[in-house]
């Protein structure tokens, strides 16, 4: 099956309502097993080319609904306050 | 006199070279007295901290800092790499370290007046320990605390005009050599192609999408002062197309020994009279140059830039007129394995504003390794996996003897259908007129 944005009467345009919703989604099913994510698994969940997902994820950021996590040599992605947190580790 | 508390870094100050820890004691020393009076925003004794936690990891033989983080400027994906020390009762001064990496200006050109308000701004709101530059050609300033990110990146690009560099998944900082500006060597503007890259792609250099980092680096010459072949994703390396321009009163004054070679640079001991058999045309690695009636004879189709002979006779030898740059693709230099030098993808490209025929092959590059590149891989790592073959696809550029770095070991070739004429279907009696069953 094509992913959704192919489809006909879809235009490349993601919509970013449902794009947003969508990828908030996608990640918090993924939460139990990661909270950092790549891009490229964002672009994934968004089943879009790199380029339209960076418009959609730039404005999550800007909204501050995603956060930026680096090591200094890779970038990630995540839903801020998600992860282990300081305090609670060896609390679980 | 006490007994030093770093006893371990101490003794790194012992050996013959300039020692970072007589800095870190200096710069110590500096903040502790506080002579220029500067209201300090982070620990004035973040110095001593710093040594006293390093100290700590030779003791313990292992690590104290913690990788990474959530910090950066609101907006920004890079620039800002967070660093926190795993030891913050003890060293409370060093317990945010974090790392600011600022855009140096093209071929690191700046005023003194530039640099004291820089460091001006690091003593007030950081450490004032920098790193003039890091590998990468950044201006380096190490160790700040969280809040004062927004206000060192507010001073920088409000009253500096200045930006932050790249780091992490993104386009790192575009580094140049000093090119035209005072280099004749030089075979494009350098400043001009690597500000303009810098300004075209301010997203992909501060908000990151692609798979690692990618590097562009600009050499106006192939003495390459960047180093852009060993470690630049994209190296952009100046040449010529035309002929080395050669001025035989030159030559025979390098020959008669009036001028110095090298541009004297070698002249701290007597090393005999200059040689220009030895020293130059048998050093020619393509062996494309001779004497022929007391004339430097050079068949320019030969040479492969190695740069040695105009090197040598800076006053004989001119690089030619007829200027550009070449595009080779795909190092990168890790400091564990892997290291790669980079492929030739564009043999000769004019370097002219507005730069669009450059900034499509870039582009084209980018939409490749965006979609098929794995995560932390870099674009030559991508070549190795999908084959240079479909670098030669994605960008539109044909095939060209030129990018070929090595006799072919691998026997193999895999035609396209629509390469071959005619597909792969035969006409079974066309082929039975010259073939017998």
């Amino acid at each position: 099956m094509p992913p959704a944005f192919l489809k006909k009467g879809h235009t490349m345009e993601l919509d970013y309502e449902e794009s947003k919703a969508k990828l908030v989604a996608g990640l918090q099913k993924k939460l139990k097993t990661k909270s950092k994510f790549y891009f490229n698994d964002l672009a994934k969940i968004l089943e879009a080319k790199p380029r339209e997902a960076k418009k959609i994820v730039n404005r999550m950021v800007q909204e501050r609904i995603l956060e930026y996590w680096s090591s200094g040599s890779t970038s990630l992605y995540g839903l801020p306050g998600t992860g282990k947190q300081d305090a609670a580790e060896g609390k679980e | 006199m006490a007994k030093s508390k770093t006893p371990l870094l101490d003794q790194l100050e012992s050996g013959p070279w300039p020692s970072f820890v007589s800095d870190l004691k200096q710069q110590a020393e500096v903040r502790a007295k506080n002579e220029a009076k500067t209201e300090f925003q982070i620990p004035q004794t973040v110095v001593e901290e710093l040594m006293g936690l390093l100290e700590l990891s030779y003791v313990h033989k292992r690590g104290h800092w913690k990788h990474g983080g959530i910090v950066g400027v609101f907006g920004y994906g890079g620039g800002v790499i967070g660093r926190y020390c795993d030891q913050p009762q003890q060293f409370p001064g060093v317990a945010h370290f974090h790392t600011l990496r600022v855009n140096q200006p093209s071929g690191k050109f700046y005023t003194t007046e530039y640099l004291r308000q820089l460091c001006d701004l690091w003593d007030f709101r950081g450490s004032g320990i920098t790193n003039m530059h890091g590998s990468t050609g950044d201006i380096i300033f190490l160790g700040t605390t969280t809040p004062q990110l927004e206000e060192i990146f507010y001073e920088m690009t409000h009253k500096l005009n200045q930006d932050l560099g790249g780091s992490g998944s993104n386009l790192r900082t575009p580094s140049d050599c000093i090119g035209q500006a005072r280099c004749e060597y030089a075979c494009y503007d350098t400043h001009a192609l690597c500000y303009h890259l810098t300004k075209e792609y301010q997203d992909e250099l501060h908000r990151p999408a692609f798979p690692y980092k990618f590097k562009f680096k600009f050499d106006g010459c192939p003495n390459c002062c960047v180093a852009s072949i060993a470690r630049a994703d994209m190296s952009f390396i100046g040449t010529w197309r035309d002929d080395i321009r050669i001025d035989q009163e030159a030559v025979q004054a390098y020959i008669g020994g009036e001028l110095p070679p090298n541009a004297g640079d070698h002249s701290g001991r007597d090393w005999g009279p200059f040689d220009i058999q030895k020293e130059v045309i048998d050093l020619c690695p393509t062996e494309c140059m001779w004497m022929e009636n007391n004339k430097l004879m050079i068949e320019n189709k030969e040479c492969n830039r190695c740069m040695h002979c105009i090197n040598v006779m800076p006053r004989a030898l001119r690089i030619g007129k007829d200027t550009g740059l070449s595009i080779l693709v795909g190092a990168k230099a890790p400091i564990l394995d892997g290291a790669q030098m980079s492929s030739m993808l564009v043999p000769f490209i004019k370097a002219e504003e507005p730069y669009d025929e450059i900034k499509e092959i870039i582009e084209n590059i980018w939409d490749w390794w965006m979609e098929e590149g794995k995560n932390r891989e870099r674009l030559g790592e991508l070549m190795k996996r999908q084959g240079f073959q479909k670098l030669l696809e994605v960008t539109g550029i044909d095939p060209d003897p030129r990018m070929v770095s090595e006799p072919r070991s691998n026997p193999y070739i895999f035609w396209k259908e629509e390469e071959v004429p005619g597909g792969f279907k035969r006409d079974i009696s066309e082929f039975r007129k010259y073939h017998q069953r």
